[in-house]
């Protein structure tokens, strides 16, 4: 069986197989705005390659992480929307 | 203080079909080589998977503050055959199998892969500087950077869930939950069909495939296929979707999205009525543009359809060679021919070069034939209401852009195309909306963290621009 990795997003604990991206978790964990616009609107990943930034999220306090292109690790905070 | 830059024979930058191929022939030639990869994984876009540990392997790389020479130990495969045509599988995928042989070619031959390592700038000749403040420094470089979707806005275009066609299929492959989930792909392309599929795979139920060109024109295309390539590609896509039983329906667009937190349903058209479905992800682009600013930086000129390139894959700048999607978008085959010749050519081995010339002009041809079928409909410019956004970093409205007449004015005016994506999403979008040409390219051509920017610059920094006065 696959191993899996334990983070949390939002402070809530999401379990997910190794080698998922923190945007598929954060999908998983039923968030569904990552970040909000300019002028207010929700948003979530478009490209899901690291172009359009809109997958944004706060990994280990570090705001502004494309979570698109970031694997999924035990232990990781992860807080969307900020 | 930025190290001392690693010196290569051959620098490769992007890990997909064409870069692996490229670093791969380049090593067994003799020569050392480089190959940097933004993401962690290897493959590119079309190869890429959680499943496969090797290809996943990057991983374990990627966190390492200071990645220096990873040369990554994989599992050894027996046997790799070398592999020129990937014949689609049953359910019209690209198996992962070529992707395993090239990483395991390139190993062999002692490439060192940094993964996670975007090249962000190239603060002097013969000089690139990555995301994480290292440096690189090269005598030949092959630029493998692949493609992007092409997104239009249309009325609720931002979103959440409505994403990108081959995005939607990333994030699936890489642990995004879509079983159960109601699909509508939408767009142009025949990456529609291997979106479909895929998903499919994934447990999802795809609503319909609607795609843009008309039948007549992709009548034309299948009927010249058998002249065009043995790529039987479209035919594999195509028998797959059919036998998976989605409705694909030509001469159909999206028109708008509706939702509340998430997309709820979209309306689609097909120039005469229109009807709504309801669905969970709108998975929707355009087809394919090339990334083209590391070539742009570095002052390649570039053709209508991407870089300008000799059958040696050199572009006109010397030394600087560019393979796959951003010479014209084909394909992973068209990548893996093109980056063989460019690694050959970075390692002079002409005669290699020679061999593969048939191949190149076959897929090229068959790219042409693929611009021509898919070609976009003059409707699609109409899609965007007074108040839809174009630029989605900062929110700036088409009403705002109408009127300008040139990306300069836009910026004049606007915020457009000054946010985080560096215009890579508007820039093309209004490129096809308004006819701007393309935005103009700076370094850092990713936002760095400031990390990297913080550093002293290099050696090669101080030589180039404090001459003693
Ligand atoms: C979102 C998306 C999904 C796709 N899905 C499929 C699919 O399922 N099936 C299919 O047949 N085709 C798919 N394609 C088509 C795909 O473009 C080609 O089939 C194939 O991947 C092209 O190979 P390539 O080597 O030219 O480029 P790519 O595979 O795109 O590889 C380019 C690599 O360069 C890296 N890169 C880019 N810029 C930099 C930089 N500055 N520094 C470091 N690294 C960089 C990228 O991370 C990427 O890994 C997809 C394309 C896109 C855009
Ligand atoms: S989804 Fe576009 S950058 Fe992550």
């Amino acid at each position: 069986m696959a191993e899996s990795v334990t983070l949390t997003v939002n402070g809530v604990p999401v379990r997910v197989p190794a080698g998922t991206t923190i945007a598929a978790a954060v999908t998983a964990a039923g968030v569904t705005r990552f970040r909000r616009s300019v002028s207010g609107e929700p948003r979530a990943p478009l490209c899901g390659m690291g172009i359009c930034y809109e997958c944004r999220v706060t990994l280990d306090g570090l705001p502004h992480s494309r979570s698109c292109l970031l694997l999924c690790a035990d232990h990781q905070e992860v807080r969307t929307d900020e | 203080m930025s190290s001392e830059p690693e010196s290569f024979d051959v620098v490769v930058v992007g890990a997909g079909p064409a870069g692996l191929a490229a670093a791969a022939v380049a090593a067994e030639s003799g020569r050392r080589v480089a190959l940097l990869e933004g993401s962690p994984w290897l493959g590119g876009q079309v190869w890429r998977t959680s499943d496969d540990p090797v290809v996943r392997a990057s991983r374990l790389h990627s966190d390492d503050p200071v990645v220096r020479a990873s040369r990554l130990h994989l599992p050894r495969f027996t046997s790799p055959e070398p592999v020129q045509e990937n014949p689609p599988t049953s359910h019209g995928q690209t198996p992962p199998q070529p992707a395993r042989t090239w990483i395991n070619r390139g190993q062999r031959a002692g490439v060192a892969v940094f993964p996670s390592t975007t090249v962000v700038a190239a603060p002097a000749p013969g000089l690139l500087r990555t995301d994480r403040g290292t440096d690189f420094a090269w005598r030949r470089l092959i630029l493998a950077v692949g493609a992007r979707e092409l997104f239009l806005p249309f009325p609720g275009w931002t979103l959440p869930n409505v994403m990108g066609a081959g995005a939607l299929t990333l994030m699936s492959k890489t642990g995004l939950p879509v079983r159960g989930k109601r699909v509508v792909v939408a767009g142009s392309g025949p990456l529609l069909l291997a979106v479909a599929a895929e998903l499919r795979q994934h447990g999802a139920h795809v609503v319909r495939v609607v795609e843009q060109a008309d039948l007549a024109s992709l009548i034309r295309f299948g009927l010249a296929l058998p002249r065009l390539a043995p790529a039987k590609l479209w035919q594999g896509l195509g028998y797959a979707v059919r036998l998976l039983g989605v409705p694909y329906q030509t001469g159909c667009w999206p028109v708008a999205a509706q939702g509340h937190d998430t997309v709820e349903t979209v309306t689609l058209t097909d120039g005469r009525r229109r009807w709504t479905d309801r669905c969970d992800y709108l998975a929707c682009g355009f087809g394919l543009v090339p990334n083209l600013e590391l070539a742009q930086l570095l002052g390649c000129q570039l053709d209508p359809t991407g870089v300008r390139v000799s059958h040696r894959q050199e572009t006109s700048v010397p030394a600087v060679f560019c393979a796959g999607e951003p010479t014209g978008i084909g394909g992973a085959e068209r990548a893996l021919v093109e980056g063989q010749i460019a690694g050959f050519a970075a390692a002079e081995r002409e005669v290699d070069v020679a061999r593969l010339q048939a191949a190149r002009v076959r897929h090229q041809r068959f790219a042409n034939a693929l611009a021509r079928a898919f070609a976009l409909r003059e409707e699609l410019k109409a899609l965007a209401a007074p108040d839809t956004l174009v630029c989605r970093c900062e929110d700036v409205s088409h009403r705002e852009l109408d009127h300008c007449r040139s990306w300069t004015e836009a910026k004049l005016h606007t915020r457009c195309g000054m946010g985080s994506c560096q215009g890579r999403l508007c820039g093309a979008a209004t490129r096809f909306l308004y006819g701007w040409e393309l935005p103009s390219v700076r370094p850092p051509i990713q936002p760095v963290p400031l990390a990297a920017l913080a550093l002293p610059p290099s050696r090669s920094d101080l030589e180039t621009h404090n001459p003693a006065p």
